[in-house]
């Protein structure tokens, strides 16, 4: 069974309104690792990531997005910030081959938007966009490599 | 087969600038996978090009190998090199990288595993007539006390997944054996994922000798001759040297012998060593364990032999075959390797990281720096002190000791505390000038 986006939300939601600071469950299906706030062992301000994988689709980029990493958002001096990759891998600005792109030059986003997925073995890991406001510019090609911390977006604060 | 033209060096600091110097020379291209906070070191900006896989913390980023194998895949790599450390003894890392299509520089990840497990490497050492310490797996519910009294006091309590020094206590008594070998397998069990853990004879007067050997992907085995690893404080050497000295040619045939007999069961391949210890009183030599990785100390081989060990290592993983036999392999003069850390030995041996106000190390002839810093670099708080190490090769044992102490006497460094007292005070110690140290010399008599 595939986990869908509304699926991870709605765990997420639970997560957050309950006392547990971190929460793991293992299926056949899949396993979901997430914690609360970062932990202490991060600093404040790194990007989390929150991870969701099929095991039983792992190879396939069309499962959806199924891992969850707030970037954290740098301001330039022109009034304009950018959203940094928050880990290593492959780009893809979409879902899956043929399919929209999650965010196009323009468009508004919210704090929790996917904006791109970074895909590490296989495993599909998409990217929100961290504040609001509305996209300028988007740097890497599509199924390019970037690097942990590569600018990846150009946003316009709301 | 194809043939390795870019290779993705998963390391840092000398070791990393030291493969992307051998790829160089070799024509091969290499990427360096960094962390941000080594993005700008010297290896990077050696490479032909740089990619940050992580944030500093070694957990984030040199010890991931999805990271790592992602990293080579998407800069078009052949090839990983590990170096040492990190991800260079991870059976994960090598299956990966083979599931991949990538080349690991260094043995299949079935090689890696049984190096990885102690306690396997000591069977399979005994069934190929290599002689390993008495000892014994002490499973739950074995009886501890009836194995240790056949051992005899005191006995070392190892954890199979540990090695390099990890996981081994000393027991005295049967009542403390009991304690320990409980403790010891929950330790080993958070610590390495493994509970397993058996005792050992301990051997008081001890010598830490290794040989290096190279097997290609054809079967043929070669070594490259010992080295002596004695000067240790808590298991971590600080002075390493070829060939070993005071050793008798009928104990060095047999080490050397050993060590290939011991490759040759395990099917191992490229480079690789054999660890033994030496019982100062009796003689007798025992099989330890083996590294599946170039060591720290590959130097002071490849001052003696004349020969590269990575460009070795990057030949057999291309399938070459050795291009050389043992008879070619001769040894010339003798080397000493010194590791110069930043660390304050007067405060514990604690870390000392800081940014370098000035380093500058000698030029001699007979004195190999093998360092990635340079004034103003930084030492971070992320990753071992190692700074550099400096090898000396002369015609004999004594002038080497010569090149070392004029090299660290001349040597420039300000803004952080390093151990060069410590090592001009082994080079200058009337035991070590008169040959072999045991393994607890350096903390005895010194420390």
């Amino acid at each position: 069974m595939p986990l869908s986006d509304d699926d991870v939300r709605e765990i997420l939601r639970i997560i957050d309104e309950s006392d547990l600071a971190e929460l793991q469950i293992d299926t056949e299906a899949f396993s979901l690792y997430v914690r609360k706030g970062g932990g202490d062992a991060e600093a404040p301000g790194r990007p989390r990531v929150r991870s969701v994988t099929e095991r039983g689709n792992a190879g396939q980029a069309s499962g959806g997005p199924e891992a969850s990493a707030p970037a954290t958002p740098a301001a330039a001096s022109d009034g304009l910030a950018t959203i940094p990759a928050p880990m290593l891998g492959t780009f893809y600005r979409a879902e899956a081959p043929g399919k929209p792109p999650f965010v196009e030059v323009g468009q508004r986003v919210e704090p929790d938007t996917i904006v791109c997925i970074i895909e590490v073995m296989k495993m599909m890991n998409s990217v929100t966009a961290g504040m609001a406001g509305t996209i300028v510019k988007v740097f890497p090609a599509n199924a390019e490599l970037v690097e942990y911390g590569q600018p990846l977006f150009e946003i316009e604060p709301a | 087969m194809k043939r390795i033209k870019r290779v993705f060096v998963a390391n840092r600091g000398e070791i990393a600038l030291r493969i992307v110097n051998a790829c160089q020379e070799l024509g091969l291209e290499t990427v360096v996978g960094a962390s941000e906070a080594d993005r700008n070191g010297l290896a990077a900006r050696e490479a032909d090009r740089v990619v940050v896989i992580g944030p500093p913390p070694a957990s984030e980023s040199y010890l991931r190998d999805d990271l790592v194998v992602q990293a080579a895949l998407g800069t078009r790599c052949d090839a990983i090199h590990p170096g040492y450390g990190f991800l260079s003894e991870s059976p994960k890392l090598a299956g990966r990288a083979r599931e991949n299509g990538l080349i690991f520089i260094g043995p299949p990840p079935e090689v890696i595993e049984l190096s990885g497990d102690k306690l396997r490497a000591r069977d399979e050492a005994a069934r190929a007539g290599v002689p390993v310490l008495p000892g014994k797996e002490i499973a739950p519910g074995d009886d501890a006390r009836k194995a240790g009294n056949e051992i005899g006091y005191p006995l070392l309590v190892k954890a199979a997944g540990g090695g390099g020094g990890r996981g081994i206590k000393l027991a005295r008594d049967p009542d403390e054996l009991e304690n320990l070998v409980s403790l010891a397998r929950s330790e080993a069990g958070a610590a390495f994922g493994d509970d397993r853990v058996y005792l050992e004879r301990f051997v008081a007067n001890a010598r830490h000798i290794e040989v290096q050997v190279a097997a290609d992907e054809h079967g043929a085995v070669v070594h490259l001759g010992e080295r002596d690893c004695s000067v240790q404080r808590r298991y971590q050497k600080v002075i390493e040297e070829a060939p070993a000295p005071d050793l008798d040619s009928s104990t060095r045939n047999a080490l050397t012998a050993e060590a290939v007999a011991f490759a040759n069961a395990v099917g191992y391949r490229n480079l690789g060593t054999v660890e033994f210890v030496l019982d100062v009183d009796t003689g007798e030599h025992f099989f330890l364990e083996i590294n599946c990785r170039i060591q720290v100390e590959h130097p002071v081989t490849e001052a003696v032999t004349g020969r590269d060990l990575v460009k070795l290592q990057i030949h057999i993983a291309n399938r070459e075959p050795l291009n050389f036999t043992q008879s070619d392999v001769l040894f010339d003069g003798h080397a000493i390797e010194c590791r110069l850390n930043a660390e304050d030995v007067a405060r514990g041996f604690m870390p000392s990281p800081g940014t370098l106000s000035l380093f500058a190390v000698p030029e001699n002839l007979h004195l190999r720096v093998d360092t990635a810093l340079c004034a103003g670099a930084t030492i971070t708080p992320y990753y071992d002190s190692l700074m550099a190490k400096l090898i000396g090769h002369a015609e004999g044992r004594e002038s080497a000791i010569d090149v070392l102490q004029e090299a660290l006497e001349d040597l420039d460094v300000e803004g952080v505390e390093t151990n060069r007292m410590l090592l001009l005070s082994v080079l200058g110690h009337d035991d070590f000038q008169r040959g072999a140290v045991t393994t607890d010399w350096l903390e005895r008599a010194i420390v």
